[in-house]
């Protein structure tokens, strides 16, 4: 089969969804790809880039539908372009289907097959496949450099010949990907970084990323197991305390970064009106919730504008897109590892197996019907919060009592050990004479020795005392040299051989033990 | 004739011996335990010399040296990857040795008995021990050198195969011979019969019959154990060889023989039993061969392995915060721990958390990965056991796996029909990511098929487990 990546025509946009790396790859599943002409210019993949790694160059979109089976772009498409869908053709990108109602109807009546990319359902095995997640990242990370651009002074600290320079304060609201990747990078830019989400869980996380979780003492606290992994509407009475919470902050940051999302709704309203304007003059809001109303209501989307206090607010909704390059070789990869899974044979031929949770998900659209929203996903995406049992709490007596049933039955156990041992013993020396009873005493004890000291070996060293017992057993060398003044010749010569071999044996393994326990150092 | 300064020398000696082997509880202690070794066993060959076996002692001081010079060649050129092959040789000298002084006593024992009294006065050492013993006495040591060679026999054998299948100079597979159990069963009858032949009648043929039945034993035995096993077959001819030491202590009435023999041997037991707990493994299944017979077929596993280059694990090395490195024997055959000791120390330069987990029968001797991290200057501080770490995968971004199969192998614990159900393995799939190194798509050495490698936050690192890590380390900088 055929799988062709237009040209994105939404202005602005300038990620593309093929790479020729990503294409390589498709051509191992048994796809030809074909690519509408400067469709990867404003990602800096040039024609002849791709037609190096075998993709075909087609003049126009209207080509590339003709001859493709599988179509992959990035943005929904516009009517145009699902007028230009067939039946029986696959269209793969992100398409936001709860918002795009009339596209869907357009789609469904041509009889083709969508597969939006938003719609993956978020379970670990399509980690692979999550362009919003690959997406986020790279806004995440995108906002802090946005920032660092619109902001007048250092992200780090820094004493220097010319003055004390203080380190950068950055806020981040909502930890999701995108409130990662800024935190991440923020820091690694040597900012002071905090962070706040409503899911209490992911303040691990973002510890981890080196940033302060801003904690909010509040009972009704999220669990957000049960939606996704995203962020569920909170109550009016959490919103208030946690309005509070950044009230304290506004004055004291210099750039905040916003990430607040909740699937299909409105972006929260968290930075207020007043919260801006508590805010030094220069310091820089970065509103990544801008496309959905944004979380503070004075960004305005796509553009950059400062308030009468000097505060910057950016509300692009085009991060990924400014990082053309990096981001289409994201997107292409996911939407390459969605093929994958699509082509089960490796053969080129597009299975749509509608039982796999994955597919099932992404699928908004299939055999001239609406195919959304699907039904629950049989695997959760992140496990609930195991309940906490907490250990049956023993009464001092019950645990005296346990101890002491305890030490009874070791006792009983070693005591008829020990009067087996002794009756074994007292049989021996009724048969045995004295002679051998001395021995035989030196070697129980010995034995008995032997067990006591080599349960305290340590686990690591087992090489080495496995490698010293084998230096010591050649102690036979004292039966050898004992026999080896003997007048028969016989006798001188096996005495002599086994001198050899047990003075092979003491050198050799007491030498190999050193050399190992030479090695073990600390750190 | 008694020599009082050698008995001394001897306590001095076995205590030295015991503090020895105390001393291996810890890393630092252990560096002083072996000198005890070595300078209670100097002591101890000193006082002999000097002492019962002061005839010939020229001859024998040249011996020791020229068998000292081969052994230090030995030791200073093995390789650490080497170490098991080299220590299962050395247990078969000890064997053999004991087969001979065996010998020995027996052909001494008919000399002094042939004797008259004028002569048997004259003799002196071991003869003149042999003169003193009353009737009772002399069957007893009968009895006592025939256990000796007995052991010592099947040690021999039995080591001489191991280092083979450690050396991968004979299969590693577990093989049996036509007959299987019965054959162990009928030589084990001829030891009996052999026995009760020798006690009655003196004779050195049934002695003879009776050490080539022991070393078919040894043969068969081993030859019947599989690869997988071999650490607890290792320690445990070390154990026969102590055990033969001891007695053939006994028919020499050496008590530092005895001590020396016990210790060794218990240490070597208490080591199997050790081992066989942590494969959940009955002792005597691993003993008599071959895996325990699994109650009907294994899950079948569904899915696929999915590879990933060096690109991508670095990518994957880069986001974690915190890696565990699962080492096992295929490491020790690619010889990476330099490599990974490299790769660790380039992580750890990162502010990384980097640890190990040691299975306890990873590789192919007890502790085993241990000595190998600690030739690569690994610190010994960050690597853990199996039940320090196996808390810690949950939180764990990336997992390493170079070269380890069976130990990591989720079966144990999710199919109870797989061969290895139950025993304690490291739970790595529980890591957000897990990286396979691994040479090909093969099962590992006992044959059984990995869940792990089709799990979804698998990825296979084909490839030689050095090659591999040494690209990875170009990838990060």
């Amino acid at each position: 089969m055929k799988f062709g990546v237009i040209r994105e025509i939404e202005p602005g946009e300038a990620r593309v969804a093929l790479t020729p790396a990503s294409a390589e790859q498709l051509a191992k599943l048994g796809y030809d790809c074909c690519v509408e002409a400067g469709a990867g210019t404003a990602a800096g993949i040039a024609d002849s880039d791709y037609e190096a790694a075998g993709v075909k160059v087609l003049p126009d979109a209207a080509a590339v539908f003709a001859e493709a089976d599988v179509i992959a772009k990035v943005r929904p498409p516009r009517d145009a372009e699902v007028d230009m869908l067939r039946e029986g053709q696959t269209l793969i990108g992100f398409f936001w289907p709860a918002q795009n109602e009339a596209l869907l109807e357009r789609a469904k009546e041509r009889g083709a097959t969508v597969v939006a990319m938003d719609m993956v359902p978020r379970i670990s095995r399509a980690q692979k496949m999550d362009a919003l997640s690959s997406m986020a990242n790279i806004a995440g990370y995108r906002a802090v450099i946005e920032a660092g651009a619109n902001f007048g002074r250092f992200f780090t600290g820094q004493v220097t010949a010319a003055g004390k320079v203080p380190p950068a304060k950055v806020l981040v609201v909502g930890a999701g990907v995108a409130g990662l990747a800024a935190i991440g990078t923020a820091t690694s830019l040597g900012a002071i970084v905090r962070a706040f989400d409503v899911r209490p869980e992911v303040a691990e996380q973002i510890e981890s990323m080196g940033a302060e979780f801003l904690f909010l003492d509040f009972e009704d606290s999220q669990d957000s197991a049960g939606t996704g992994g995203y962020a569920a509407p909170s109550s009016p009475e959490f919103r208030e305390a946690q309005l509070k919470l950044f009230r304290e902050q506004a004055p004291e940051v210099d750039i905040v970064i916003t990430t607040a999302l909740i699937p299909n709704r409105e972006a929260p309203e968290l930075w207020t009106k007043d919260m801006v304007e508590a805010m030094k003059p220069g310091s820089v809001i970065i509103d990544l919730a801008a496309e959905k109303g944004g979380n503070c209501k004075l960004t305005v989307a796509d553009e950059k504008i400062v308030t009468d206090n000097g505060v910057t607010i950016i509300g692009y909704t085009d991060f990924p897109s400014r990082m053309a390059t990096q981001s289409s070789t994201l997107y292409a990869t996911n939407v390459r590892h969605l093929m994958t899974d699509l082509t089960p044979e490796k053969d080129g031929q597009v299975v749509h197996n509608m039982d796999d949770d994955v597919i099932r998900g992404a699928t908004v659209c299939h055999k001239g019907e609406i195919t959304f929203p699907p039904p629950p996903p049989k695997v959760k995406a992140i496990a609930a919060a195991p309940k906490k049992d907490k250990p049956k709490e023993l009464t001092p007596e019950e645990k005296r009592a346990a101890e002491v049933a305890a030490f009874k039955a070791q006792t009983r156990q070693q005591v008829t050990l020990l009067v087996a041992g002794a009756v074994l013993l007292l049989g021996v020396g009724l048969v045995a004479p004295a002679s051998f009873m001395q021995h035989f005493i030196v070697f129980v004890l010995a034995v008995f020795v032997g067990f006591q000291v080599i349960w305290n070996v340590s686990h690591s060293l087992h090489t080495p005392l496995m490698a010293i017992t084998n230096a010591i057993s050649s102690i036979i060398i004292l039966g050898a040299l004992m026999q080896i003044g003997s007048g028969s010749f016989l006798v001188v010569l096996l005495a002599a051989l086994s001198v050899f071999m047990a003075g092979i044996n003491i050198f050799g393994g007491f030498l190999v033990t050193r050399r190992m326990l030479a090695m073990f150092q600390k750190s | 004739m008694e020599f009082g300064f050698t008995t001394a020398a001897y306590v001095v000696a076995a205590v030295l011996f015991i503090l020895s082997l105390g001393g291996l509880s810890g890393q630092e202690s252990a560096k002083r335990a072996v000198w005890y070794g070595i300078v209670g066993m100097a002591l101890a060959i000193a006082a002999t010399l000097m002492g019962p076996g002061e005839g010939l002692w020229p001859v024998s001081l040249a011996l020791i040296a020229a068998g000292g010079v081969i052994g230090w060649q030995l030791a200073m050129r093995v390789q650490m990857t080497g170490m098991p092959q080299l220590v299962a040789a050395m247990h078969s000298l000890v064997g053999l040795a004991a087969v001979f002084v065996g010998f020995n006593a027996h052909f001494e024992l008919v000399r002094v008995l042939a004797m008259d009294e004028a002569t048997r006065e004259g003799l002196r050492g071991f003869g003149a021990l042999i003169a003193k013993k009353d009737i009772v006495e002399q069957n007893i040591l009968r009895v006592e050198l025939y256990l000796g060679i007995l052991i010592g026999a099947v040690t021999f054998t039995g080591s001489v195969i191991a280092y083979g299948k450690l050396a991968g100079k004979v299969s590693s597979a577990a093989t049996k011979l036509p007959g299987g159990h019965l054959l162990n069963i009928a030589a084990a009858a001829v030891w009996v019969l052999c026995l009760v032949w020798y006690y009655s009648s003196g004779s050195f043929f049934p002695l003879f019959l009776m050490t080539l039945a022991a070393l078919f034993v040894g043969y068969h035995l081993i030859m019947g154990i599989g690869g997988a096993d071999m650490p607890v077959v290792v320690s445990m001819l070390n154990s026969y060889s102590g055990w033969a030491a001891a007695a053939i202590g006994f028919s020499l009435g050496n008590d530092l023989l005895i001590v020396v023999g016990a210790l060794v041997g218990s240490s070597g037991a208490i080591l199997s039993y050790i081992m066989c707990k942590a494969m959940n493994r009955s002792f005597i299944s691993v003993i008599l061969g071959g895996f325990g017979g699994a109650q009907g077929p294994a899950a079948e596993i569904e899915g696929e392995q999915i590879a990933i280059d060096a690109d991508g694990v670095a990518t994957a090395l880069d986001e974690a915060d915190s890696v565990i490195i699962v080492p096992g024997y295929g490491m020790a055959v690619a010889q990476a721990q330099q490599s990974v000791s490299e790769l660790t120390k380039r992580l750890r330069g990162k502010g990384k958390e980097v640890r190990f987990a040691i299975h306890p029968v990873a590789g192919r001797l007890p502790g085993h990965m241990n000595v190998l991290l600690a030739e690569a200057r690994v610190p010994y501080d960050i690597v853990l056991e199996m039940d320090e770490i196996n808390e810690d995968f949950p939180d764990t971004d990336v997992v390493i796996v170079i070269g380890s199969n069976d130990i990591v192998n989720p079966a144990a614990q999710e199919d109870p029909n797989s061969p290895i159900a139950g025993m304690p393995v490291l739970e790595v799939w529980k890591a957000k990511q897990v990286f396979v190194s691994k040479r090909g798509q093969g099962t590992g050495y006992s044959g059984i098929e990995n869940p792990l490698f089709f799990k979804d936050n698998t990825r296979m690192f084909y490839g030689d487990a050095k090659a591999s890590i040494d690209a990875l380390l170009t990838k990060l900088s």
